[in-house]
């Protein structure tokens, strides 16, 4: 029953791809070569709390199942761009911002675009878990509950699927009904990463997920999005430069407002273009 | 382990007698510290203490007159077959049809405030009306009650506007067969929306402050698995809210039994021999159980008003009638605190904070 439905996610997928091979991908070109299809695109993308300017023209191109890691500086303006991906920036009174934020090709802030809808496509999990004060098997239901899944058997499938999936089903499997407060640290963020899969998502943007966690709780998470990677896209803000080195693919840093530099993990953390990026990961400023 | 022994070089410990003097404490006792704490304690056991002599003195006027007869009689000219039954209905009712249209409102109100409205001036200036409102004094509010719920502004006198407008004199509207006087008149139905009005700042207020008390991250959270703002209410704020919205709903219960000038205003009847809707019994209840629609749109009294009727009487016997209708009171009030409490204490284990 589990497997009927992964399956059912993994074809949903599936199907996209085809459609978006079929009107022509924006990124089919590169010769011979294996093309990543960008999941996330933001073209000059400034953001603003009232009068001031939290983000300069921002442009970044973000491939699918991957990890990408935002660095930088406290209030360099990281999370807020995180929170453009979904439109939590819209429950902020005096939020605006111009330019493009396109998934898939699609333009998330057209008129014609569901809000609620997108943010179920769009998973969040934030830096400071939170629980809803029920029990985990709620927490988890509660996703697939707003669209309208009512059968007991099909909401046990979904919630044993995604709390396996946030390799935490080992550890609860026992206590479903237990309220999730009752979890430890590491638990309860596990528990929001599963709350977020349920709601069927193929991005997931993850602010700080582990900067309140001990070692071993962060391990773990990091082995997590390592797995999870193979099904979705994740975009990561960080605090910690060993953190984003070890988990993401790509890596973008930001200053003040500013994409600083964005490029592989790799290149990155070894070859930084910017003088800027250099200082920072080696611990010079910030 | 490390022994003082294993140390290279030896150690020696020396007595810092200076220190030992700083250390020693002056007196066995600290004065100002005893007296404080005794102040504190007879603040506390004070307050107790009127309230056992209260009881006590109550209790001692009342002694001959709270039996099984007083509870399930009604009232009399004679104060030993005098009874409270009426009142008692009558407080029953009021209590249900005032929450019946004050916790709608008043979380409505709330949440409306809280989660929804902008911080506007017009929103601000509503907030700070709602603290003054629940100083108000209750007989105002009997006022307010009777203009508006009464009398109904005496749209419906001869020659005012309805009947100018329809060129009939409305006295009445019948809905599911159910007569509803128009004004209300000295009804059921217009002593529970007044003391609705009269609660209705207190209920808004404690639901305003259970909002506030639910952190913005649960708000987020909810919101960021695609919940529209109306499920992330529905689903995970109120029920977050409810053990502070009870803790409103019991203050105001104590005020619902209590009120007596207000409802005199409105026109509680002082000595009644019925109850509300004729139901006076369960076997009332089987013949007629349609009272239970006609009875909000009846005359009717209330514990307190009773009681301030009989402690108005010459004869000094009803002195003891009224102290044993206060007891009856209170036994009430705290039935229905109890309950209130029992039902919190449930919903915020069912939270799993």
């Amino acid at each position: 029953m589990a497997k009927a439905f992964t399956n059912l996610m993994n074809d949903r997928a599936a199907a996209e791809r085809e459609k978006a091979g079929a009107s022509g991908s924006p990124d089919a070109g590169g010769e011979g070569q294996i093309v990543r299809r960008m999941k996330v695109e933001t073209r000059k993308l400034n953001f603003f709390y009232g009068p001031s300017q939290a983000l300069f023209d921002i442009s970044v191109q973000i491939p699918e199942k991957s990890v990408t890691a935002l660095i930088g500086p406290s209030g360099c303006g990281k999370s807020t761009f995180l929170r453009t991906l979904n439109r939590m920036n819209d429950i902020v009174e005096g939020a605006r911002h111009t330019g493009e934020i396109l998934l898939e090709g699609i333009n998330i802030d057209g008129p014609e675009i569901d809000v609620v809808a997108l943010r179920k496509r769009v998973g969040m999990v934030f830096q400071k878990s939170t629980p809803f004060p029920k029990s985990i098997f709620e927490n988890v239901a509660f996703g697939p509950r707003l669209t309208g899944v009512s059968d007991r058997r099909e909401l046990e499938e979904i919630v044993s699927t995604c709390l396996k999936r946030a390799a935490l089903w080992e550890e609860v499997k026992n206590r479903l009904t237990d309220s999730a407060m009752a979890l430890s640290g590491g638990q309860q963020q596990r528990l929001c990463i599963a709350r977020a899969l349920a709601t069927n998502p193929d991005v997931l943007l993850m602010d700080e997920p582990a900067s309140a966690l001990d070692p071993a709780s962060t391990s773990r998470i990091e082995d997590l999005i390592f797995e999870l990677k193979e099904n979705y896209t994740i975009i990561i803000v960080t605090h910690n430069m060993q953190q984003a080195a070890r988990v993401s693919d790509m890596t973008a840093f930001f200053y003040q407002g500013h994409l600083v530099e964005m490029g592989q993990t790799q290149q990155l953390f070894t070859k930084p273009r910017e003088k800027h990026t250099e200082d920072y990961i080696t611990g010079r400023f910030g | 382990m490390i022994s003082p022994a294993d140390m290279n070089p030896p150690t020696s410990t020396v007595v810092n007698n200076e220190l030992r003097q700083a250390l020693t404490r002056k007196s066995a006792v600290r004065p100002a510290e005893v007296a404080f704490s005794f102040l504190c304690k007879s603040a506390a056991w004070s307050s107790l203490g009127i309230l056992c002599v209260l009881v006590g003195s109550v209790m001692w006027k009342s002694w001959g007159y709270l039996d099984w007869q007083f509870l399930t009689s009604f009232d009399s000219q004679r104060p030993e077959l005098a009874g409270i039954w009426a009142g008692l209905l009558g407080t029953t009712w009021m209590i249900f049809l005032t929450f019946l249209t004050a916790i709608p409102i008043g979380v409505g109100a709330a949440v409306y405030l809280e989660e929804y409205a902008r911080d506007v001036w017009f929103v601000r200036f509503i907030r700070i009306n709602l603290s003054n409102l629940a100083g108000v004094p209750s007989i105002v509010y009997g006022i307010l009650g009777l203009t508006v719920f009464v009398r109904m502004f005496d749209l419906f006198a001869r020659e005012a506007i309805v009947a100018r407008l329809t060129g009939h004199i409305v006295e009445a509207v019948v809905i599911l067969g159910v007569e509803i006087p128009l004004p209300l008149g000295t009804t059921l139905a217009a002593g529970a929306l007044t003391m609705s009005l009269l609660i209705l700042p207190v209920i808004i207020v404690a639901t305003q402050e259970a909002l506030r008390a639910i952190p913005p991250s649960l708000r987020h959270a909810s919101l960021a698995l695609g919940a529209t703002r109306w499920q992330t209410v529905r689903y995970q704020v109120i029920p977050a809210a409810v053990p502070g919205i009870m803790t409103g709903i019991i203050l105001s219960i104590s005020r619902v039994i209590g009120e007596t000038a207000p409802l005199i205003v409105v026109g509680a009847v002082g000595f009644a021999r019925f109850a509300p809707g004729k139901i006076g019994s369960l076997s009332d209840l089987a013949h007629h159980p349609g009272g239970l629609l006609e009875a909000p749109f009846g005359k009717y009294t209330v514990m307190p008003v009773q009681i301030f009727n009989w402690v108005g009487q010459a004869r000094q016997e009803f002195q003891g009638v009224a102290a044993a209708g206060i007891l009856v009171l209170l036994g009430l009030l705290m039935l229905m605190n109890g309950v209130a409490i029992i039902i919190r204490n449930r919903y915020q284990k069912k939270l799993r904070w």
